[in-house]
């Protein structure tokens, strides 16, 4: 069964080597919209530091969501999905594991490069660990409940869109306590009911969304 | 509208190849009934299929041939009725529908940016199989594509991209082959490999499903399925 899975999160990854435009936009778009903030609302530092751990978040939750429509939108095109339907392994398990090639081509960059934008925005070094701590635990969230949205809008028109209206409402737990994890550190309070919701968030988002997705993508390969 | 059908076959007796191991596994659809949008395409559709038989689909276009597919192969859900596989409901065999069943669809199902060869390495990967590159190989220079195993599926042409897909099938071995038009595009040899391949798989005792508009003529038990 590993054998199965190794394969498909190999071809995944092969497949965004042979095309890093596409992984390199998502984390560009994340770049660009975390510059934009000094340049909108004024080179104060300590305003900048307050307003930090939020923008960060937003910043990586819409980068997220922009490289959504992308998750299976490709193979449901060329009919590989449809072939993923034949082959004799869970559903659930071979759309978690793409899922997890997503979070590895957009979610891993997006956590590598926020120390860099986090500085840009005058954190200090322990919220920055802490901001880094926090996308990781909460990016997989990202990937994981936006993979019913994109396996809900297959095949529609204006797919992205939806996919936005449908999954940005579901992304509020983790921007609230991802964002507060920040916060929390920078007011000199303890992170932990923080992380350990957005870790217990996690867990719960790795049991039940892969199978709500599959039920997804069956429904809308029908 | 729609007009019944019913194949009831004997088992050929003369043949003992069993590479399949099927026994007398038959391939059942028992009072099927599909909509598309409302439309009634087809109702009351039985039919069983032996090992060594082929099914050919036909009706016009619009009949529900792709949908009755579909329906075979466990991708849609019938309105009505179930598909069993020997006593098994397809839809719940052990390891799934794709354990017993190869689909060709109107999509080839190949990435662009893969190779022909990864292309079929990770189809056969992904089924559980250990993938081989020679037998990859040989598959392609079988349905005349030598030299053209490294070149991203991109670079093909449609025909010589449905004949990769067709690799595929025949490497999968499953003993069910579900194939929806697979004479698109193709061009007169490999229509003759495809036929061979056909007649070879229906003397091993596997099961074919078919949908063409073309007449070809195969040597073995065909049967005729019309909807319309």
């Amino acid at each position: 069964m590993f054998r199965s899975l190794f394969a498909l999160l190999r071809r995944d990854l092969t497949l965004a080597l042979r095309r890093p435009q596409d992984a390199l936009t998502v984390v560009g778009f994340f770049v660009v919209v975390v510059s934009l903030f000094p340049l909108g609302i004024g080179p104060d530092p300590e305003f900048l530091r307050s307003l930090a751990p939020g923008v960060l978040w937003v910043a990586a939750l819409l980068a997220v969501m922009l490289s959504l429509e992308r998750l299976f939108s490709d193979d449901y095109r060329d009919g590989t999905l449809e072939q993923m339907l034949l082959v004799p392994e869970p559903l659930g398990l071979l759309v978690l594991t793409k899922t997890f090639a997503h979070w590895l081509i957009t979610g891993l960059p997006l956590v590598l490069i926020s120390p860099l934008l986090a500085v840009q925005l005058n954190l200090r070094v322990d919220e920055i660990v802490m901001l880094m701590f926090a996308l990781l635990l909460g990016t997989p969230i990202l990937s994981l409940i936006g993979s019913i949205g994109a396996a809900l809008t297959l095949g529609l028109r204006g797919g992205g869109v939806l996919i936005a209206l449908l999954i940005l409402p579901l992304y509020v737990p983790p921007l609230i306590l991802g964002a507060g994890a920040v916060d929390a550190v920078m007011h000199g309070a303890s992170a932990q009911a923080h992380l350990s919701l957005l870790g217990a968030m996690m867990v719960f988002a790795l049991f039940a969304t892969p199978w709500a997705t599959a039920a997804a993508v069956r429904i809308m390969l029908d | 509208m729609p007009r019944l059908s019913n194949i009831d076959s004997e088992p050929r007796g003369n043949v003992t190849v069993e590479s399949f191991g099927l026994a007398d596994r038959t391939l059942r659809a028992v009072d099927l009934a599909a909509e598309r949008g409302e439309r009634r395409l087809f109702e009351h559709l039985h039919f069983t299929l032996s090992p060594g038989h082929l099914l050919q689909v036909s009706g016009r276009n619009g009949s529900g041939k792709t949908s009755l597919l579909r329906i075979i192969s466990g991708l849609s859900r019938a309105t009505h009725g179930e598909v069993f596989w020997g006593e098994e409901r397809i839809r719940a065999v052990d390891g799934g529908t794709g354990s017993c069943l190869g689909y060709l669809g109107h999509h080839n199902a190949l990435k662009e940016d893969l190779t022909a060869q990864e292309n079929i390495l990770f189809a056969v990967r992904l089924g559980g199989g250990t993938p081989n590159a020679d037998s990859a190989i040989s598959m392609l220079e079988r349905l005349g594509l030598a030299g053209y195993e490294d070149l991203p599926a991109r670079f093909l042409s449609q025909g010589q991209k449905r004949r990769v897909a067709l690799a595929r099938l025949l490497l999968q071995r499953r003993p069910i082959w579900i194939l929806d038009e697979p004479y698109a595009a193709l061009d007169v040899q490999v229509i003759d490999v495809l036929r061979h391949s056909i007649e070879t798989h229906l003397a091993e005792r596997g099961m074919i499903v078919i949908t063409t508009h073309q007449a070809v003529d195969i040597d073995g038990d065909c049967h005729n399925l019309h909807l319309g």
